[in-house]
């Protein structure tokens, strides 16, 4: 008997009851389908967290002031004096695993401009600020080292700014703003960021030279912060030790002292957060494992029932000459043209249904590779096995036995 | 003198029933020579189907030996009987088992599927010869569902003469058809007799018994009567006598 032949037998099988055939590649279509898609989902979510939070800057380590807890009272960082420019600059020089860095300041306050007044904080940074936070000059220039050097009144504004304070489109770049009583002249814009992954607005934001808000607005010597960039995500871990060890040892701490600063990296708040969508991600899995489960408790059924209920059919075909191994031959033929197409089916609808999720409801939706395969072949493998199976005993038995069968 | 298509000595088959046996056949020994049509008769259990599907290589008997056109069937396994069943053996079963919602030429061509020996053109061309044979020249492309009760039965004797047997072995053949078209498939089987070939047809009517060659008695798994028929009637002349009905 040869393949062709076989093949022939198979199809003319499945073209006769499209119906059945049909109704058992259903199940498998609806295992695949539903796996792919909500495991794309789970992934998108995941995905789109972790590019908002690298969107906040790039590797960045903050360095505050105080410890955790004091006496079980959180102190405000902007009221501790313990970070100091030494502190700075021992770490810009002897940190290796970081590539950039700047000291931090801010002020809380009022801008006006013209009749428009607007709450906000103002920065002070360095040049380096706009890299490590991903910002960029939309129009107009950074303030330079040199404006930096001598605490120059400029400030480089976010969109939210540009749209409470210069209501009438009005160019802002040149202008002076007052940050409550200080003038301060607009010499840039930054391109809109719009909100991160926790609703902040990352467009309503004020950048000045650090120096001009230390003694122009503040009158203080110390810092309140410090931003750096590791040289990359792998090392970040030895950057923030690196820190730490250069902090204590200017602080003089004792090796039983509790820090009295504390350092949080991009990493650490990333993984924060994308636990909170891994668990997400592990609830739709245990739904598609179980739809997984059940889709392919169904194809078990329905191919069980599907060639049992042919036993007669194996009866005669074996009556007129087909040998067990014919029987088998056809039947898995037919459990793998079954199985196969279902499960391509499925992919393409799974595909397919993400892509709908994700234009219609805009969810953020990103296919795994390994969804696809895994549930494609336990679907499959499910439909091959229990078609073939029953073919398998039905052939086993003398002719008669399965032609009496009911 | 013909040749012997069939000889058994001495078989048994006993169904082994929870802790009851039953003896289905006790020992039941005969020769059937190339070109006989056989009548195997009895009450219903008295064997006769168990002894047709020992002949047919269907099932395997408990004791006895069984050789067909030469061949011992005993020392034969499950795919040399298989082999022999296509080669040798044409079958009609009462209930038709025609495959279902398969047009009657598929249904015929279906033995010689499993015979490498014949190309698709070749099945083709002898399925449509074995349907016109049966007089079922313009049903060729009709499904099996969309066929008359005597049509399934033709298309199932076309089936079993496809694979040109040395035995058609039929079991209730008219068992399920109106008086008028068994007779019509009666007709059938004493053409193939006409033409020569080897025939064994088990029914529990007796009627039937005057249109065959021979005639086998079974009671309780044994032979009580086996004697030729000098006169054979004639199933056309009957069939002629009955009244005429609509063909469907
Ligand atoms: N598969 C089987 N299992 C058990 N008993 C069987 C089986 N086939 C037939 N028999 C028994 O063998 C006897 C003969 O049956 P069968 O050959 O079918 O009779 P007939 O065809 O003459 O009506 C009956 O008593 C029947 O019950
Ligand atoms: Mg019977």
């Amino acid at each position: 008997m040869n393949i062709g032949n076989l093949i022939k037998i198979s199809f003319r099988a499945l073209s006769n009851n499209k119906m059945r055939a049909f109704l058992t590649m259903l199940g498998i279509i609806i295992g695949v389908a539903s796996v792919i898609t909500m495991l794309a989902i789970g992934q998108g979510s995941k995905v789109s967290i972790q590019s908002q939070i690298s969107e906040m800057g790039s590797n960045m380590i903050m360095i505050q002031p105080g410890a955790g807890m004091m006496g079980g009272v959180r102190q405000s960082a902007s009221d501790m004096q313990s970070l100091k420019m030494e502190d700075y600059n021992a770490i810009r020089e002897k940190v290796d695993y970081i590539s950039l860095i700047s000291p931090s300041v801010s002020s809380s306050g009022q801008f006006i401009f013209g009749s428009n007044n607007y709450p906000a904080s103002i920065s002070g940074v360095n040049t380096e600020y706009t890299e490590i936070r991903k910002l960029t000059v939309d129009e107009g220039n950074m303030f330079s080292d040199l404006q930096i050097k001598s605490s120059a009144k400029v400030c480089v504004i976010g969109q939210t700014i540009v749209k409470n304070l210069f209501t009438n489109g009005e160019n802002p770049i040149g202008k002076v703003i007052r940050f409550n009583k200080t003038p301060f002249t607009v010499i840039g814009t930054l391109k809109a960021k719009g909100y991160n992954s926790m609703g902040m607005d990352q467009d309503n934001i004020v950048l000045a030279p650090y120096t001009t808000i230390q003694k122009r607005i503040l009158a203080i010597t110390y810092i309140q912060g410090i931003f750096a960039s590791a040289t990359t995500e792998g090392v970040t871990d030895k950057a923030t030790e690196q820190i730490s060890e250069i902090l204590r040892a200017n602080h003089k701490l004792k090796a039983t002292d509790d820090d009295d600063f504390n350092i949080r990296s991009q990493e650490e708040l990333s993984s924060m957060l994308t636990s909170t969508s891994d668990m997400m991600t592990i609830l739709l899995a245990c739904i598609a494992g179980i739809s997984l489960l059940v889709g392919g408790i169904g194809i078990m059924n329905i191919m069980y029932v599907s060639v049992k209920e042919r036993t007669r059919e194996i009866g005669l075909r074996m009556s007129i000459g087909a040998k067990s191994k014919d029987i088998l031959a056809q039947f898995l033929i037919e459990a793998i043209l079954i199985s196969f197409t279902g499960g391509i089916i499925g992919v393409i609808l799974g595909v397919g249904a993400s892509v709908i999720v994700n234009l219609t409801l805009s969810w953020p939706v990103s296919i795994l590779p390994y969804s696809v395969f895994l549930s494609f072949l336990v679907c499959t493998v499910t439909g091959v096995f229990f078609g073939w199976y029953p073919a398998k005993t039905a052939s086993e038995l003398d002719p008669i036995e399965a032609l009496r069968y009911e | 003198m013909n040749k012997t298509i069939i000889e058994i000595k001495d078989m048994k088959r006993d169904f082994v029933v929870g802790t009851e046996t039953v003896h289905a056949l006790r020992g039941v020994s005969f020769n059937i020579k190339e070109g006989e049509f056989v009548t195997i008769m009895g009450a219903s259990g008295s064997g006769k189907s168990t002894l047709l599907n020992q002949l047919g290589c269907l099932d395997t008997p408990s004791s006895g030996e069984y050789w067909l056109d030469g061949h011992s069937v005993g020392e034969m396994n499950k795919n040399e009987r298989s082999t022999i069943r296509n080669r040798k053996i044409g079958f009609v079963f009462q209930s038709y088992n025609l495959l279902s919602k398969t047009t009657a030429i598929e249904n015929v061509e279906l033995p010689l599927i499993y015979n490498p020996a014949f190309t698709a053109k070749e099945r083709r061309q002898k399925a449509q010869e074995a349907l016109e044979s049966v007089g079922l020249k313009d049903r060729l492309y009709h499904k099996s569902n969309q066929m008359s009760g005597g049509q399934m039965q033709r298309v199932a004797i076309a089936r079993a003469l496809v694979n040109d047997p040395v035995l058609i072995l039929a079991d209730e053949a008219t068992g399920n058809l109106d008086s008028r078209t068994a007779f019509e498939i009666i007709v059938l089987f004493q053409e193939l007799y006409r033409k020569g070939r080897t025939i064994i047809f088990v029914t529990h009517n007796p009627e039937l018994a005057a249109f065959s060659s021979r005639n086998i008695v079974l009671r309780d798994g044994k032979i009580i009567k086996d004697i030729n028929n000098e006169t054979i009637a004639s199933a056309r002349e009957v069939l002629e006598k009955m009244p005429k009905q609509e063909e469907n």
